[in-house]
């Protein structure tokens, strides 16, 4: 995790030196003079070696400074921290409609293979992992809020207004990310299942006499659970890049709105700033996920990571 | 025993299973009875239908693939075939357990083998989870399981194969079943397992009195344990009796194969098996004559066009050939070693 | 896939084997065949690809051309079969000549990634080790971004512009193709039949090429189908975020970000690019798919 962490921010710096132009300069804005340039990067380090430079920005996000914002004047990790709030409740919303819905979808379609509504739920999930979200989101504007007007079209509503307020600003973005991971939920909770279902312990399960449903719902779920638990690390990675597209369509003044709108004020401390947060919060995310991994697979041996060879 | 009435009664089962590839007539008009406490194998080359007739007993046959086409299964007085999905439910694991071949795979992998344990005596019996579990662990001891107590926590991959299959058992018996399908127990474990296996389903038959089918390939373990055998060839009983019987006197052509295959294996290891030449038929085709015909050494032409049926040919010893009648017998060819 | 015949070689000593590899591939595209959803897919790819290579003889009008008196106008009117956009550009040869950069990007950036990234993972998993280590905390480090994140960083650095889409959206895909190909290297290296090429002092790089690079190839293409469905997706995504190939070119991208500024006024703007969008992705899904069912339905992607 720390090694991995360490490259993250060694990409980040080394995209930061890439960029054309003088972030000093950027700072400044055009009516700069000379000197104040000079001194602008004395003060921002510029002038010094890129071997210290790294080490100072190193240094730097050991003790959480992640930089201050050129437009904003304040320091990255508070913006960051301010939006951090918004995209969790947007993503766990999104991952908790697509995990309610994908997985028993999955299930169902399993139970029932190759039947008509098997072959509408694998359309259905095709479509979704091949979903557009930002063009989603648009039509789901467009019918919900422009025609239908049932929900507010953009922004997070506020909590002064009772907590319905919220809630009503979230279904339209939450349902518009959910797309992608709930459509693949559902196709990999099938495939698993219908491998899971086939195996001896599941027939033995029936020959004891337990009923049908906690045959799929115990003994056949809890191992089908490996394959989509790997899913779903990768799914947060996805949530969190299609945060970016959902919260700018529907103004949700998250993370992915910062950076957005950090790029369009070529404000390039707060885009790595926040990128590099993300980057941490899915390397987080995923070591939660290896944790879940060992309760639902006690053949996984926690030290290698690896299955054991038994069965 | 044999006024009384019999535990489980099949009657001309038939079983056949649909794919895209056509309808597979998996068993067809398979009948025996059984009675209280009696062990019946059943013995048969690979995909001659035992899984499948066992299977059929506790309706655990896939529901959309496979269809029962006809006959009854009577267990105590009810006819399984009919009685709905709830019902079912009930007998299996209760009145009729099974356990199966690979004990490596029919666990489950992420449970505790205590909670499998636990769960079975919870399904069919009112007790609280503490007296379940003190039951889970008395049946881990009664099948031989050394540290019950610490076992119980365990899950399957930190058992041996051999344990494996003993916790089957613990978790098949838990409910005091009075029948016991055992789909080659054996088959997927060493030699010397084999043996403690057996010999344990053997003591807790006599101490629960329960009834055992007990399908192997290997005549030997039928000899050991079974009191009744039949002999499956292409989904069709070819020949059935008392072990003592077959064992002194086989009648049918393809009984005489199997023991030719299997015999000298158990005397010499060294000797060479003498295999029935050719495959069983394809199933998805209708068979006209004896479905034996075409790898019998003894066929004659009526064979391929008239299927034998299974006839009494001596007191309580069914055959089904043409030649092995009440009236006329064949002559055994020496085996070639 | 099973079966892995050694490449080159020792063919010559086995005449009957390019017969029964081409028994092989006939049984693979029967498969292929079959499975319907694939060919549609395959379909769907192929009339893609006419219609970008084919743009101007499909277009009914120049993509750029603007007609300010009829901005905005509903599909179907003055011979306008989508309608137009804002400028009075019309919507259907936009969206045709759309297609170019789709494919393009599409294969340009996944044909990068996969190059790049199936030679790291080559190198890594063939010489293990230190070297292994190092590529794949990199690899780990490129993956901890989310993909369209990490090309939006890009771009900010690289700056717009269709070359650097490609590269940005490459760049991107490198470290999923390099765990995959490593992967694959790692249990094909067990492999007898490169113990023989090594014990007969077959060079390192010759056994890679010949012995192992082809039995990772399977599992390559259905990645890299795959991926062209991403990468086209997230071009796409670039371009409506201002990011990508810039105005006035057609991409779906673009029109789909001037068809939000009229979503209410002129819905069909956004409607029929992100339908484009979303017809073609699903092709390059469900060829993936095909392929992949159809090469080893065990595959792991
Ligand atoms: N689920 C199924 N679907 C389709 N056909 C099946 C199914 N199960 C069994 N069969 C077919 O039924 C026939 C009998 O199979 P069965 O499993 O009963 O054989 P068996 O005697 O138990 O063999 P073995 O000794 O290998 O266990 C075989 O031809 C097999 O192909
Ligand atoms: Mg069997």
């Amino acid at each position: 995790m720390i090694p991995t962490l360490l490259v993250v921010a060694t990409i980040v710096f080394i995209i930061n030196r890439i960029i054309p132009g003088d972030p000093a300069a950027v700072m400044l804005g055009p009516q700069a003079s000379v000197q104040d340039v000079a001194d602008m990067r004395e003060r921002l380090g510029l002038d010094k070696p890129v071997f210290y430079q790294y080490i100072d920005y190193i240094l730097n996000l050991l003790k959480g400074d992640f930089g201050t914002s050129i437009y904003y004047k304040e320091s990255v990790l508070t913006l960051i921290l301010d939006r951090f709030p918004n995209t969790i409740l947007l993503s766990s919303a999104a991952l908790f409609i697509a995990v309610m819905i994908g997985i028993p979808a999955g299930m169902i379609a399993a139970t029932k293979q190759n039947s008509l509504l098997d072959y509408v739920v694998m359309l259905g999930a095709l479509i979704g992992v091949s979903m557009p979200v930002f063009w989603l989101g648009l039509m789901l504007v467009l019918q919900f809020s422009v025609n239908l007007g049932w929900f507010p079209a953009t922004g997070i509503g506020s909590l002064d207004n009772g907590f319905g307020n919220v809630f009503k600003h979230l279904i339209l973005p939450a349902v518009t990310l959910s797309t992608i991971p709930m459509a693949t939920f559902a196709r990999i909770t099938r495939s698993s299942m219908l491998e899971v279902v086939s195996q001896d312990y599941i027939k033995t399960a029936r020959a004891k006499g337990v009923r049908e449903f906690f045959v799929i719902c115990k003994h056949a779920l809890k191992n089908a659970l490996t394959p989509i638990l790997t899913v779903m690390g990768m799914q947060v990675s996805l949530m969190l890049g299609g945060s970016v597209l959902t919260e700018t369509i529907f103004s949700w003044p998250g993370m992915g709105r910062l950076i957005i709108d950090a790029i369009d004020k070529r404000d390039f401390m707060v885009v790595q700033g926040a990128v590099l947060f993300v980057a941490v919060i899915f390397v987080v995310t995923n070591l939660v996920i290896d944790i879940l991994y060992k309760a639902v697979n006690p053949r996984i041996n926690y030290a290698s990571g690896k299955e054991e060879g038994s069965s | 025993m044999e006024n009384q009435e019999p535990l489980l009664q099949v009657e001309d089962l038939a079983v056949s299973f649909t794919s895209s590839s056509g309808t597979v007539k998996a068993v067809n008009g398979v009948s025996f009875t059984l009675h209280h406490g009696e062990t019946i194998g059943i013995v048969g080359e690979s995909g001659s239908g035992k899984s499948v007739t066992a299977t059929s007993i506790l309706r655990l046959l896939p529901p959309r693939t496979s269809s029962i086409d006809g006959g009854r299964i009577v267990f105590e007085g009810e006819n399984l075939v009919a009685l709905p999905p709830g019902r079912m439910r009930r007998i299996r694991g209760n009145d009729i357990s099974m356990i199966f071949q690979d004990p490596m795979t029919s666990l489950n992998p992420v449970f505790t083998i205590g909670n499998q344990l636990v769960e079975a005596i919870r399904l069919h019996q009112q007790v609280t989870k503490k007296e379940a579990v003190k039951r889970a662990v008395e049946m881990l001891r009664l099948v031989g399981i050394p540290e019950p107590e610490r076992r119980i926590r365990q899950y399957p991959h930190e058992f041996s194969g051999g344990m494996r299959q003993r916790a089957m058992i613990a978790i098949a018996l838990s409910c005091h079943p009075k029948l016991l399908i055992a789909d080659e127990p054996t088959t997927a474990l060493d030699v010397t397992v084999q043996a403690q296996i057996l010999r344990l389903m053997k003591e807790l038959q006599n101490k629960l009195k329960m009834a055992i089918i007990l399908i192997t390939h290997d005549l030997g373990v039928v000899w050991e344990n079974c009191d009744k055998v039949i002999v499956m060839y292409a989904g069709s009983v070819v020949e059935t009796t008392s072990v003592n019987k077959l064992y002194v006197n086989p009648l049918h052509p393809y009984t005489w194969g199997l023991l030719d295959s299997q015999v000298q294996a158990a005397g010499d290891k060294q000797a060479k098996l003498t295999p029935i030449p050719g495959t069983p038929p394809d199933l998805r085709n209708e068979i006209a004559g004896c479905p034996f015909a075409e790898r019998c050494g003894y066929a004659k032409e009526v064979c391929f066009e008239e299927k034998p049926e299974l006839t009494e040919v001596e007191a309580q010893h069914h055959v089904a050939c043409h030649f092995q009648t009440a009236a006329s017998r064949l002559e055994r060819n020496e085996v070639l070693i | 896939m099973s079966e892995r015949i050694p490449a080159a070689g020792n063919a010559g000593a086995e005449p009957q084997l390019p017969v029964r590899s081409k028994k092989k591939s006939n049984l693979f595209f029967k498969k292929l065949v079959r499975n319907k959803l694939a060919l549609a897919g395959l379909v769907i790819i192929t009339l893609m690809i006419v219609t970008a290579l084919f743009a101007p003889l499909i277009a009914t009008h120049p993509p750029e051309k603007m007609d300010a008196a009829n901005a905005l106008a509903a599909p179907g009117t003055n011979g306008h079969l989508l309608g137009t956009d804002n400028y009075g550009r019309d919507l259907f040869s936009r969206i045709v000549y759309g297609t170019q950069i789709s494919i393009v990007v599409g294969l340009l950036s996944v044909g990068f990634g996969a190059v790049a990234g199936t030679l790291l993972g080559l190198v890594a998993g063939y010489y293990g080790g230190k070297l292994d280590g190092v590529i794949m905390r990199i690899m780990d480090g490129l993956f901890a971004f989310p993909f369209i994140l990490l090309a939006i960083t890009l771009m900010t650095a690289l700056g717009n512009g269709l070359t650097n889409v490609i590269i940005a959206i490459g760049v991107a895909s490198i470290p999923g193709f390099a765990r995959l190909v490593r992967g694959q290297v790692l249990s094909v290296k067990e492999e007898e039949f490169v113990e023989v090429a090594r014990s007969i002092g077959s060079p390192n790089v010759r056994i890679i090429f010949t012995n192992i690079l082809p039995n990772c190839m399977a599992p390559i293409i259905v990645y890299g189908t795959m991926s062209i469905a991403g990468a086209i997706l997230s071009e796409a995504a670039l371009s409506f975020l201002g990011l990508g190939v810039q105005p006035p070119t057609p991409t779906w991208g673009n029109i789909l970000k001037d068809g939000k500024d009229f979503l209410v006024l002129s819905p069909h703007m956004a409607m029929f690019s992100g339908l484009a969008i979303l017809l073609t992705v699903v092709g390059f899904n469900i060829f993936g798919d095909g392929l992949r069912d159809s090469l080893d339905p065990k595959m792991k992607i």
